[in-house]
């Protein structure tokens, strides 16, 4: 079966990346325009890794790793945090909500997958 | 296409949301706003194209706007406070940005010069200079450092033919803080076992007894012996994400071989079984609590989810359409309509009763056809908020250019409007608003000296008034200079030095060809177009513009357009055994003439009393050329029509056969403009019939009777009487 | 096309008359060919402009071939055809009075125009054919709507 990477982020430039990069590796992609709506997409759905921006209308990705672990049935999905933003302090924030990785945008779409092979369980 | 060129595409179209959300945040926090969703807003939006633009590698781009971000993040974080002047700065910046968007569209490189002014006004501005040494290089240099991909070759990583093989031994430790991050052993292991061949042990000597085991807690290590070829920083990239959250080593062993038959024989003693078994099994008691626990999240979270999606049905769910479908649509349903009408007109003609199972079933279907078309032209109408957004940059670089200050207000920016209309409106607008600023605001000092607000107030409002979409300009300037417009008209020979005008009158001068007085910046209000030729592309909208004018007070315009470019609503007339369309908005009554009061004026012309007034009489069949002799009018039909500034013509028409929607088709797809006619349209017999620019046909007619006057026919109904 | 003359690659042409005489124009130009339906008339156009018909609702113009070439205009009767013709990206129908023949002809069969051809000529004439002792006139459309420089307001 395959993998199914859930992608929030604002940026529809971005959203479309994503999912080119990763239908092309053979994931399913699901997305989400913020964390709100993250979440919600969420519900009804079962990733096997999660990819979240930081810098989001509505709730920021801090807000949205949070409400994923908040969720007992989520606790064990990665989520990588993919932002232009690299400060250690973000990081070391993101980290302390619960997120699994960090990968600095622009992504390459190589290093990426790569590092969403090395989550997905 | 590709897709990346696909995304690319996506990209820019999306900067354009975000230059408007940039450029309307800016605006609210200059109007006073203290929303802290309004510079969060602000700042998403720089980063977002920053975000985007790195991927698609635009460098000045991606430069530039580093600094604004940076500079925008000071005041989002309330470093520095968001003063007028430094809104100013941020909204000059912006219009930078929405440059260089530009220039990365079209693939053209923009002026280096230009975007390092800009970059040193923002450090100026927000007192980064010093801060950075060399800021510019810094700014280039950073998202090099943090974007630039690094190429690895899947040789280098699973080692070229010559490498040998290497054995290694990892341990890793999971510390607290592993678990909850959603890290998983397993794929640690899985991951080693790609590399190479690994002997997998796991340590549990700190496994606690159940009664204090922590479900998440961290107890087990791992010591792996991985013989591969790939490298050492290869095994140390699969620990990437977990660094700060155990304890890892890497040390190489040297000899030959790791596998010697000792270790060989441990593993096979240590368990029978794969890896799996050595993970902790669920434990019943824990599982309880969390089943508890799990409960009473689904009801928050059920309850959060209701709540956001309120949210989320207030901003409406959408789709992207390709504009090419909703073209095509709008065709076919054109189409539908021009058929349907062929229909109900056969079955009109076979004398069909209207009660008739039949008759009534095609009222059903024509109803239903108006309601199909209105709902496809909904598809493609937008808000006019874009445009509108767009004449706040004018209105800045307006001002400053004049050295003037002024303020734009936007009213009834949701009002929606075909999408081909809205495309048509922005040059005519952008001349209205530099006009108004070049020639209608005053300069602060003459503003303060009539007792006026120094700075000068533009309002743009748009607002939806029976069908039609009604645009408004108004300024709070000094109003049109009669005397000067008048002299000036005089002097360039445009009317006669005797002409007696009504105001009204004289403020139209300016939309006559070849009128255009001084201007202060010469290729502002100009770049060589003048208000004739405003006029006349909202003409060729099928729109109508009017002015009026208050000395000191100010002046306003006032355009009225279609809602579309695809139907109209128009008169069906009968004239020289032609049909014509004649647009309903321009149409005020129609009555049947008595000759008694009809009246020559000498020539070809002749006038028509209307209760008190007299009007000119337009013979549109001999106007437009379909016949010599000048109609009787006796056996004719009077259709009186409304001109801009209250101008009024009678159109002498043959007969009228009645109103309905026709669906526009354009002359100049296969042909060309014609002189007098807006369009064409389909009619129910399957013939085409034209649809008459009202405003072409009357120049046409008054430059035939009176070639020098403007409109002189109000002038000359004094002496009938 | 004096440089493809001496190609012996073929081309088909559609022939029809005008007022007794031969023409053709190349068969990949022509969309369609109906009959003649009464055109609406379009104020200020050139006599060779009948005016616009509805082309399963598209609106294009019908230009008497016969006006256009010189001759006298025709008199449009139910035998008459529109030849549906695409110029560039505008599509025109031709009245002509009826259409002839399809003909595969090569290259070298296109003689030059002759001289004596008036300036009209000049304009549409781009060769001449000598089919069975006829003289067929291949012609170009590219000028046959009005020059453009009518158009300048």
């Amino acid at each position: 079966m395959k993998k199914m990477i859930l992608t929030v982020d604002d940026s529809r430039t971005m959203r479309e990346m994503l999912k080119a990069t990763l239908l092309s590796a053979g994931y399913e992609v699901l997305q989400a325009e913020d964390g709100v709506h993250g979440l919600e997409v969420l519900a009804g759905s079962n990733p096997d890794v999660i990819l979240t921006d930081i810098n989001m209308p509505r709730m920021d990705g801090f807000g949205f790793i949070e409400g994923v672990r908040k969720d007992q049935r989520y606790r064990s999905v990665p989520i990588l945090v993919l932002t232009t933003e690299g400060e250690p302090e973000k990081k070391d924030r993101a980290r302390r909500a619960g997120a699994t990785g960090w990968i600095v945008k622009p992504f390459d779409p190589e290093k990426l997958i790569n590092a969403i092979r090395r989550l997905a369980a | 296409m590709d897709t990346m060129a696909a995304i690319k595409q996506t990209f820019f179209q999306e900067c354009e949301e975000q230059l408007i959300e940039l450029e309307s945040g800016l605006l609210a926090l200059d109007g006073g706003t203290s929303e802290p969703d309004t510079i969060n807003a602000v700042f998403r939006a720089v980063h977002s194209i920053k975000g985007g633009a790195g991927a698609f590698g635009l460098e000045q781009l991606v430069r530039f706007a580093h600094t604004y971000e940076t500079s925008l993040d000071l005041v989002r974080s309330g470093k520095i406070a968001a003063s007028r002047s430094i809104l100013k700065t941020m909204l000059t910046a912006a219009d930078t940005l929405a440059d260089l968007v530009r220039s990365a569209r079209e693939d053209v490189k923009a002026d280096d010069g230009e975007i390092t002014r800009m970059v040193q006004q923002l450090e100026s501005a927000c007192g980064l200079g010093g801060a950075h040494e060399a800021p510019v290089a810094a700014a280039a240099a950073e998202p090099d450092l943090d974007f630039t991909p690094i190429q690895v070759s899947l040789d280098d990583l699973f080692g070229g033919a010559g490498d040998a093989k290497q054995s290694y031994r990892v341990r890793f430790e999971p510390k607290t803080g592993f678990y909850s991050r959603a890290n998983e052993p397993l794929v640690l292991l899985r991951e080693m076992a790609r590399l190479g061949e690994t002997q997998v042990t796991c340590d549990l000597a700190k496994l606690p007894t159940l009664a204090e085991l922590d479900p998440e807690g961290a107890y087990l290590a791992w010591d792996v012996v991985l013989e591969t070829d790939a490298s050492e920083s290869a095994i140390r990239d699969i620990f990437e994400f977990v660094e700060f959250d155990c304890d890892i080593s890497v040390e190489k062993i040297e000899g030959e071989s790791a596998f010697d038959d000792d270790a060989f024989a441990r593993l096979l003693s240590l368990a029978s079984s794969d890896t799996q078994a050595a993970l902790p099994e669920p434990v019943e008691p824990v599982m309880q609590k969390i089943a508890a626990e799990v409960q009473s999240r689904n009801e928050e979270a059920a309850a959060r989810k209701a709540e956001s999606a309120k949210g989320f049905n207030t901003a409406g769910a959408t789709i992207r359409v390709d504009l090419d479908r909703v073209e095509r649509l709008i065709d076919l349903v054109g189409e539908l309509v021009i058929n349907q009408a062929m229909l109900s007109q056969r079955v009109a003609e076979a004398r069909i009763a209207r009660s008739s199972a039949l008759a009534m079933g095609l009222d059903d279907l024509e109803q239903l056809s108006r309601e199909i078309q209105d709902s496809v032209m909904a598809i493609r109408a937008q808000p006019v908020k874009p445009i509108f957004q767009r004449m706040s940059r004018v209105v800045r670089e307006a001002a400053d250019m004049t050295g003037k200050s002024v303020m734009l207000q936007c009213d009834g920016e949701a009002t929606e409007v075909d999408k081909t209309v809205i495309e048509r409106l922005t040059d005519p607008l952008t001349h209205m608003i530099r006009n108004a600023i070049d020639h209608g605001i005053e300069k602060p000092e003459a503003r303060l000296a009539a007792g006026k607000p120094e700075t000068g107030h533009i309002r743009l409002a748009a607002m939806h008034r029976s069908g039609r979409v009604v645009i408004e300009i108004s300024d709070d300037g000094g109003g049109i200079n009669r005397e000067r417009v008048k002299s000036a008209a005089i002097a360039k020979g445009l009317i006669d030095p005797d002409a007696q005008m009504s105001d009204e009158d004289i403020d139209n001068l300016i939309f006559l060809p070849g009128f255009s007085t001084a201007s202060t910046v010469a290729d502002m209000s100009g770049r060589g177009v003048g208000m004739d030729v405003v006029k006349r592309s909202i003409q060729a909208l099928g729109g109508r513009i009017t002015i009026s004018s208050t000395p000191g007070k100010g002046s306003a315009f006032v355009m009225s357009l279609p809602l579309t470019l695809a139907v109209l609503d128009g008169m069906i007339v009968s004239v020289a055994e032609e049909t014509l369309i004649v647009p309903l908005t321009a149409i005020v009554e129609t009555l049947k003439p008595s000759m008694s009061d009809i009246f020559h004026m000498g020539g070809d012309s002749r006038v028509i009393r209307i209760r008190d007034s007299f009007v000119p009489l337009i013979d549109i069949g001999h106007v437009l050329g379909y016949r010599q002799e000048m109609a009787d009018p006796s056996n004719c039909v009077i259709v009186l029509i409304d001109l801009e500034g209250q101008a009024r013509r009678a159109l002498l028409v043959d007969a009228i056969q009645g109103q309905r929607q026709v669906v526009i088709k354009s002359l100049e797809a296969n042909y060309r403009r014609v002189d007098g006619i807006a369009a064409a349209t389909i009619l129910g017999d399957g013939r085409v019939a034209l649809i008459l620019d009202v405003d072409a046909v009357v120049e046409n007619a008054d430059g035939k009777s009176n070639p020098p006057s403007p409109d002189p026919a109000p002038l000359q109904l004094e002496i009938v009487e | 096309m004096t440089e493809k003359l001496e190609s012996s690659s073929t081309r088909e042409l559609i022939a029809f008359r005008i007022d007794g005489r031969e023409f053709c124009v190349d068969i990949m130009q022509v969309r369609d060919i109906r009959g003649w339906t009464p055109a609406t008339p379009l104020p200020h156009s050139p006599a060779y402009v009948r005016g616009v018909i509805n082309l399963r609702g598209a609106v294009l113009p019908v230009i008497d071939m016969a006006t256009r070439l010189g001759f006298k205009p025709t008199e449009p009767t139910v035998r008459h055809v529109i030849m549906v013709t695409q110029v560039e990206n505008q599509i025109i129908g031709l009245l002509v009075d009826a259409v002839s023949d399809i003909l595969t002809v090569t290259e070298a069969e296109i003689q030059p125009t002759p001289d004596v051809a008036s300036e009209l000529a000049k304009t549409f004439v781009r060769g001449v054919l000598a089919i069975d002792g006829r003289m067929i006139s291949m012609i170009a459309l590219d000028h046959v709507l009005p020059a453009h420089e009518s158009l300048a307001a």
